[in-house]
């Protein structure tokens, strides 16, 4: 019997869970509303230096690659296996746009982080 | 060959009829919000590299009404999410047993809602006081 991917893919899914349920809320707050309007975050929050000063730290690059790479692969499951609910045929066609477009975000997000520099 | 014209049920609207499934689909849907939100912060990593201005320009378009509406129905969304994934957490998260007995479930999604909330507090005091 052909050997299933899904366990690898449940486990990006589940990681993604667990990361997006802790930290999601707090970051769009954040980074797309409080900070943007400067209401209870000063807009200087997220001001070029600093915020490039944090993707140059190891910290900030781990972060970073984790958030956008984890949420991206979540979503990408759910909506892969949502599709059908909505009348949609998952097929190898959908899958691979789901779960390649995470994989591209990933290595874009990897490679500029190190293009970033330390 | 004549097209065979064998009723099939239409299952458009399905999860409306329903509010058990207009909760799921919510959820599933948030899973939407997310990626995109994954998107904008990557656009803003790729800003970054390129230098100050194009990383204010693209603060200028997360500022735009538009963004912002979007921001807060993501929040909406995922928030949701968030509050599922936990409540869940006892059926999907291995039994655990102390002394012989399993952890009763409200621990486990108590636990995860209240490190939601701590993770929430601790990057909001890092990101404004630090």
């Amino acid at each position: 019997m052909k050997r299933s991917h899904e366990p690898i893919f449940w486990s990006l899914f589940g990681a993604g869970g667990v990361l997006s349920a802790l930290l999601a809320p707090i970051l769009i707050l954040i980074t797309g509303i409080i900070t943007p309007i400067g209401v209870w975050m000063p807009v200087q929050a997220l001001d070029y230096a600093r915020v490039l000063a944090f993707a140059q730290h190891w910290i900030g690059k781990a972060l970073l690659l984790a958030v956008i790479s984890l949420f991206l692969f979540h979503a990408a499951h759910r909506i892969y296996h949502g599709l059908h609910d909505i009348g949609v045929h998952a097929g190898t066609g959908t899958m691979t746009a789901a779960y390649g477009g995470a994989l591209v975000g990933t290595l874009v997000s990897a490679y500029l982080l190190i293009s970033i520099g330390f | 060959m004549a097209r065979v014209k064998t009723f099939i049920r239409p299952m458009e609207g399905w999860w409306r009829k329903n509010p058990f499934f207009v909760r799921y689909m919510i959820r599933e849907g948030s899973s939407v919000f997310l990626a995109i939100y994954a998107v904008i912060l990557l656009v803003g990593l790729l800003r970054l590299t390129q230098g100050e201005a194009a990383y204010d320009a693209w603060r200028v378009a997360v500022a735009s009404p538009l963004s912002l509406l979007f921001h807060w129905l993501a929040l909406l969304t995922v928030g949701y999410h968030a509050y599922t994934w936990w409540k869940v957490s006892p059926k999907t998260a291995p039994d655990i047993f102390i002394a012989g007995r399993p952890i009763p479930e409200l621990v486990i999604s108590g636990g995860g809602w209240l490190a939601t909330i701590g993770a929430s507090i601790l990057i909001y005091i890092i990101v404004r006081w630090m």
